[in-house]
């Protein structure tokens, strides 16, 4: 029997406080879903989901994503907006929460600063290997032989330019010789 | 009965595709010219072999024959004809069906030319087309059989030990027939229920397909030692289509995604989207450089590893749309072909690789560059900046599938990584683009480009300024408004210069100058047209990018929303069901600019009932200065009196597609027939036929 009392005096009290709780949470709810409804314009939130990707549905940015997962994480953004949250720490809630595939453009930190690094990486050597093979020809023998026939019928573009080159380069070396004189 | 045709039909072209290569290597090892001609026969009657494949496929998918796997799961009855016709590349096991049917096909046109100049290097060609043709063969004869039945049983293990029980498998189906066939099909995926695709995948396979031949004859000409030929000029106007072919598949793509996918872009930088672009770049810087060699003898090495490139892209492409390495919104089906076609490329690289490294003597420059201010080496920098975007782009597609081997996580490579590295890139190469053609062989003075380059530099500074008091602030946007202007100043120009010339030495009235010098030298003019179109392209991009206005809207009935001039009213809702499966709900909405009502526009959200998959089709008014794009977000409730509209206006987008259609004619002018070259071939042609010279096929 003291049990039971004992249990009675314990149960009331708790459900008490779970009624209040239940009741503080709803109208915590119907305020912040009238807040968001009321301040949060779509624009704002698609915004922002611009730069999210969703796990699920691969290349589809998530304003445009038409699943109903993406509208979910839509409202996700919509709530946290409406709770005063700026939009660098709604993105770093995604990128905790899936990841940082949950972002359109790679973090710059850790391994995925690789991806900003390659690039300028793969341009500078690119850029030198060109300069080496240009470098190269510029310097290579010219040979003679079979090899040197390089068209079947003769090219009158490239006769014609290469005279008017010509032309170019003798009018170039006469000024410099007038401008020496 | 229809099935076992086809797969009869696949079975004789895959042994006739192994057959090949035997034959002509026996040839060319015996000096017997009629093995090297039986091995060519054998290449030739794979096209129709696999011809009639899908014309059994395609009648299995009109007779409505569901106990086939593949036709079950890409028709149903009430599809139209011309989709049912389309699905035979609505799946996976039919489209690489297609994609076969297209490699046989240019493969055998290769083939069937006249080979009086090229005879010596016939038998290699025979081998290194043979190679692409039995990989992509043996694709759907053991591993996605088109015609499989349905029930059948599927091929267990992976790796060596699927490709062993593959054929076992598949004899055992062969005789199975399944015990119940339903009724009706799965349908075709809804994101390919449109009359785009009668014409994207096809243009895009054909691009794909299209760049074996190069590279079945440069790799052929390095075997056979006979590099120096005339091998560029054989298969310039084969890369120009295959060119072409790509480059409009892509560009129908972008108007694909634009009509269908309801997010107010056409390019999103999708893995896919970049595996199909790798190969159009590399192929365009191919297609610049080989003019280096044709008028030169210069850049072999680099030429012969830039059609490589390209094949192997391809090839990799193939494997990203159909084997699933990368994911995408393409990835409409996926299976583990991935690890083969992976395979084949590895063979393919160490292939190339290998003859590249043995006729090395073959890739000597006959010349030397005589200055770095030169035709030459704007050429080079031209391959420089493609191959540098090729690298970005490449990096960018293929990270995802890197970090999440070394992290385990993968991460999302976007638009914006793109467009901040990409967009230097071909700012820069738009401005080479205007510049390198007025640049000579051999050498230019600095003084002559000066002096050419300042009057368009004066009136590209010009518009901008003018811009920048009409209030236009964006200093991107000033930029490649600069640079779109200067170019296309530069081009114009030295359009104009050549017809003032021909009016002035010859009398000609402007318009016949223009059409002689088109004539006379339609790879230079065709290619100032592709460039002129590709400056319009750039503009279009341009403001697109910069200045498209977008806002999401929920709306009651009778309410406005205004964007940019425009007020939008949401009048109506109806609800109707569609063809095939359909329900329709479209909203119709009112378009009016300063009060004065323009139009109506039908946005409106289509529901595929059986597969439950929603399709959002856009409401657009075109115009040449703006598109007004409207799509429903949803419809509430069941009175709908309500809606969510999400509105694009999307500036100077038609300048995107109308430089698309400029830069097609271009490319029809440079590789339409020429007739002083079509003389010269008749010339070569006109030799007396000799039988097959033996000794020209071993190279003694």
């Amino acid at each position: 029997m003291k049990t039971r009392t004992k249990l009675k005096r314990g149960l009331l009290p708790s459900i008490f406080v779970a009624i209040l709780l239940v009741a503080l949470f709803v109208i915590a709810g119907v305020a912040s879903a009238q807040e968001s409804t009321g301040n949060v314009t779509d624009d704002e939130v698609n915004a922002i989901a611009k730069e999210l990707y969703c796990p699920v549905c691969e290349s589809t940015p998530l304003d445009v994503c038409a699943t109903q997962a993406c509208a979910d994480w839509r409202d996700v953004i919509r709530t946290k907006l409406a709770e005063g949250q700026t939009e660098e720490e709604i993105k770093a809630y995604f990128e905790l929460q899936y990841g940082a595939r949950a972002l359109a453009e790679p973090p710059r930190q850790g391994f995925t600063l690789a991806i900003w690094i390659l690039p300028v990486l793969a341009v500078i050597v690119g850029g030198l290997v060109f300069a080496r093979y240009i470098r190269g020809l510029r310097t290579a023998p010219v040979e003679t032989g079979p090899n040197t026939i390089q068209t079947d019928f003769p090219d009158q573009n490239a006769l014609k330019e290469k005279a008017e080159t010509e032309s170019d380069t003798y009018r170039e070396r006469v000024e410099r010789e007038l401008r020496e004189m | 009965m229809l099935a076992d045709i086809g797969y009869a039909a696949i079975f004789i072209a895959f042994l006739a595709a192994v057959y090949a290569p035997f034959a002509a290597w026996h040839g060319v090892r015996t000096k017997q010219s009629r093995w090297v001609q039986s091995g060519r026969n054998a290449i030739l009657i794979i096209f129709p072999l696999v011809g009639l494949a899908c014309v059994m496929l395609v009648l299995s998918i009109l007779n409505n024959d569901y106990s086939i796997q593949y036709v079950w799961s890409v028709s149903s009855r009430e599809m139209p004809t011309y989709l049912k016709v389309t699905a035979l590349w609505g799946g996976q096991q039919g489209s690489i069906l297609f994609f076969n049917l297209l490699l046989a096909g240019f493969t055998a046109a290769a083939m069937a030319r006249k080979w009086d100049d090229e005879r010596a290097i016939m038998p290699y060609a025979i081998i290194v087309a043979s190679l692409t043709l039995i990989f992509f063969l043996l694709m759907i004869v053991f591993l996605e059989n088109p015609f499989a039945r349905i029930g059948a049983v599927p091929v267990e293990g992976s790796g060596m030990a699927y490709l062993l029980n593959a054929p076992v498998t598949y004899v055992q189906n062969l005789f199975t027939r399944p015990q119940m066939v339903p009724a009706d099909g799965n349908g075709l995926n809804p994101l390919l229920r449109h009359p785009g695709m009668i014409i994207h995948p096809p243009m895009l396979y054909l691009g794909y397909t299209g760049f074996s031949v190069p590279f079945v004859f440069a790799m052929a000409a390095l075997i056979a030692r006979r590099f120096n030929d005339s091998w560029t000029r054989t298969t310039r106007r084969w890369t120009l289509a295959a060119w072409l072919l790509l480059g409009l598949g892509l560009v129908l793509g972008g108007r694909w995604a634009y009509d269908v996918l309801g997010w107010g872009g056409y390019w999103a930088w999708d893995p896919v989207e970049n595996s199909s672009l790798l190969p159009w770049l590399t192929g365009t810087a191919f297609l610049h450089s080989v003019m280096i060699q044709e008028k030169r003898g210069m850049f072999k090495g680099w030429n012969v590893s830039l059609i490589i490139i390209t094949y192997l892209l391809v090839v990799l492409g193939t494997l990203n749309v159909r084997g699933g390495l990368v994911t995408s919104v393409h990835s409409f089906a996926q299976s583990n072909i991935g690890w083969w076609l992976l395979g084949f490329m590895a063979f393919m690289i160490f292939f190339s690789i290998y003859w590249v490294y043995e006729r090395r003597d073959q890739l000597k420059s006959d010349n030397q560059i005589s200055s770095y201010l030169s035709r030459e080496s704007a050429f080079m920098l031209n391959n420089f900046l493609f191959l540098s975007i090729v690298a970005v782009t490449f990096i960018g597609t293929y990270f995802p599938v890197l970090s999440e081997l070394v992290t385990g996580q993968r991460v999302t490579v976007a638009a914006p990584f793109y467009e901040k590295v990409n967009g230097p890139l071909f700012a820069v190469l738009l401005i080479l683009m205007g510049i390198a053609p007025l640049t000579m062989w051999y050498r230019t003075s600095a003084r002559r480009l000066g002096r050419m380059t300042l009057g368009p530099a004066v009136a590209a500074t010009l518009t901008v300024v003018i811009l920048f008091i009409l209030d236009i602030r964006n200093w991107v946007a000033l930029l490649g408004i600069w640079i779109v202007t200067f170019s296309a100043m530069l081009t114009i120009l030295e359009i104009a210069r050549a017809i003032n010339a021909r009016i002035r030495s010859k009398g000609e009235s402007p318009f016949s100058a223009l059409s002689a010098l088109i004539t006379r030298s339609r790879r230079r003019y065709g290619g100032y047209v592709i460039h002129l179109g590709v400056l319009i392209m750039a503009l279009g991009i341009i403001s697109i990018e910069l200045y498209q206005q977008e806002t999401q809207i929920r709306l009651n009935k009778g309410e406005s929303v205004a964007i940019g001039d425009f007020d939008m009213t949401f009048r109506n809702v109806t609800r109707f069901p569609g063809p095939d499966d359909l329900m329709i709900t479209e909203a119709t909405v009112d378009l009016s600019r300063d009060g004065q009502f323009i139009r109506s526009l039908t946005p409106r959200t289509e529901l595929y009932t059986r597969t439950g998959q929603p399709m959002t089709i856009p409401g657009v008014r075109s115009t040449i200065t703006e598109d007004f794009y409207v799509i429903v977000v949803n419809f509430e409730g069941t009175t709908e009196n309500a809606a969510t509209f999400r509105i694009f206006l999307n500036p100077l987008i038609n300048w995107v597609w109308a430089g698309a259609i400029v830069l097609i004619a271009g490319t029809l002018i440079a590789a339409w027939p020429d007739r002083a070259e079509q003389k010269i071939m008749a010339g070569s042609r006109a030799k007396p036929r000799r039988r097959y010279p033996v000794g020209a096929v071993t190279g003694d």
